[in-house]
């Protein structure tokens, strides 16, 4: 019953946030509008949601979203000091990265977290969603890459959320 | 507003439109499409987080009460970055367009 008229609570709390926050108040008003949309909505759109995995250990979450905030701050300078540095010293590459997820959601998280930190885009998948082609803006060495990509980033998101790992 | 407030939100301000330029010189300087790809998806990370930091301070400071729908503008740009980027790489990589000859393992090979 209660999924039938709340399908997506998350969703629901998420958006009515995103209100509050868009309108930068806690005027009870918006409070009771933003709890509106945020039933309304995921109602409408409830066939569109893509299943997002029960996350598993919030702790690590948390302490992985700040390493990545952090891994993004310190690359930025590292892809400042090699934008503004001698073109010859580049060594662009193609890396084919395996991986071993398979939700798309937090398939979409890593690739997104790869094109978030600098240095590294992620630019296709291949059909049978094992390899990621990701182009490096300095990779002299692309094991290291495919490596470090695995270690710091996916085996936490493995870790994090439910989801099966073959 | 006190002194050492302002202080803060100028160095926050200046460092993010300085991230802002190098991610525009990136896009000039860089030689290859693929290349050039790194530079405004970066510049929207660091740049673009430090003008937002300064103005949430600023608008903080007030005495509106705190200012935080900046954040929103942070967390689409990191939701809509990456995607964007993967779009224009993947239309690159159809259209073969032409790599610098340094580039190792080209996908088309």
């Amino acid at each position: 019953m209660i999924r039938r008229w709340l399908p997506h609570p998350a969703l629901s709390v998420a958006l009515a946030g995103l209100w509050l926050l868009l309108n930068n108040t806690l005027a009870p008003g918006h409070v009771l509008l933003g709890a509106f949309l945020g039933w309304g909505i995921p109602l409408l759109v409830g066939p569109f949601v893509m299943p997002v995995p029960r996350v598993r250990r919030p702790l690590l979450l948390v302490r992985f979203l700040l390493r990545v905030i952090l891994d993004i701050v310190v690359a930025n300078l590292h892809v400042a000091r090699l934008v503004l540095g001698p073109k010859g010293r580049l060594s662009p590459a193609f890396v084919e990265v395996p991986v071993r997820i398979d939700d798309e959601f937090v398939l979409t998280a890593l690739t997104s977290i790869i094109s978030l930190t600098p240095g590294t885009v992620s630019a296709s998948l291949s059909e049978d969603r094992r390899t990621l082609l990701v182009h490096a803006l300095d990779a002299p060495d692309a094991e290291a890459l495919v490596a470090e990509i695995r270690t710091r980033y996916e085996t936490p998101l493995l870790e994090i959320f439910e989801c099966s790992n073959t | 507003m006190p002194l050492w407030l302002e202080a803060v939100i100028c160095v926050l301000l200046v460092l993010g439109s300085l991230f802002a330029l190098v991610g525009a010189i990136g896009l000039y300087r860089l030689p290859d499409f693929f290349t050039r790809l790194h530079g405004p998806t970066k510049a929207t990370t660091l740049g673009v987080g430090g003008v937002v930091l300064g103005s949430m301070l600023f608008f903080s400071s007030q005495g509106e009460g705190g200012s935080l729908h900046e954040i929103l503008v942070m967390l689409f740009l990191f939701i809509t970055a990456p995607v964007s980027a993967h779009m224009l790489a993947k239309a690159a990589l159809q259209e073969r367009l032409p790599v610098i000859p340094k580039t190792r393992g080209k996908p088309w090979d």
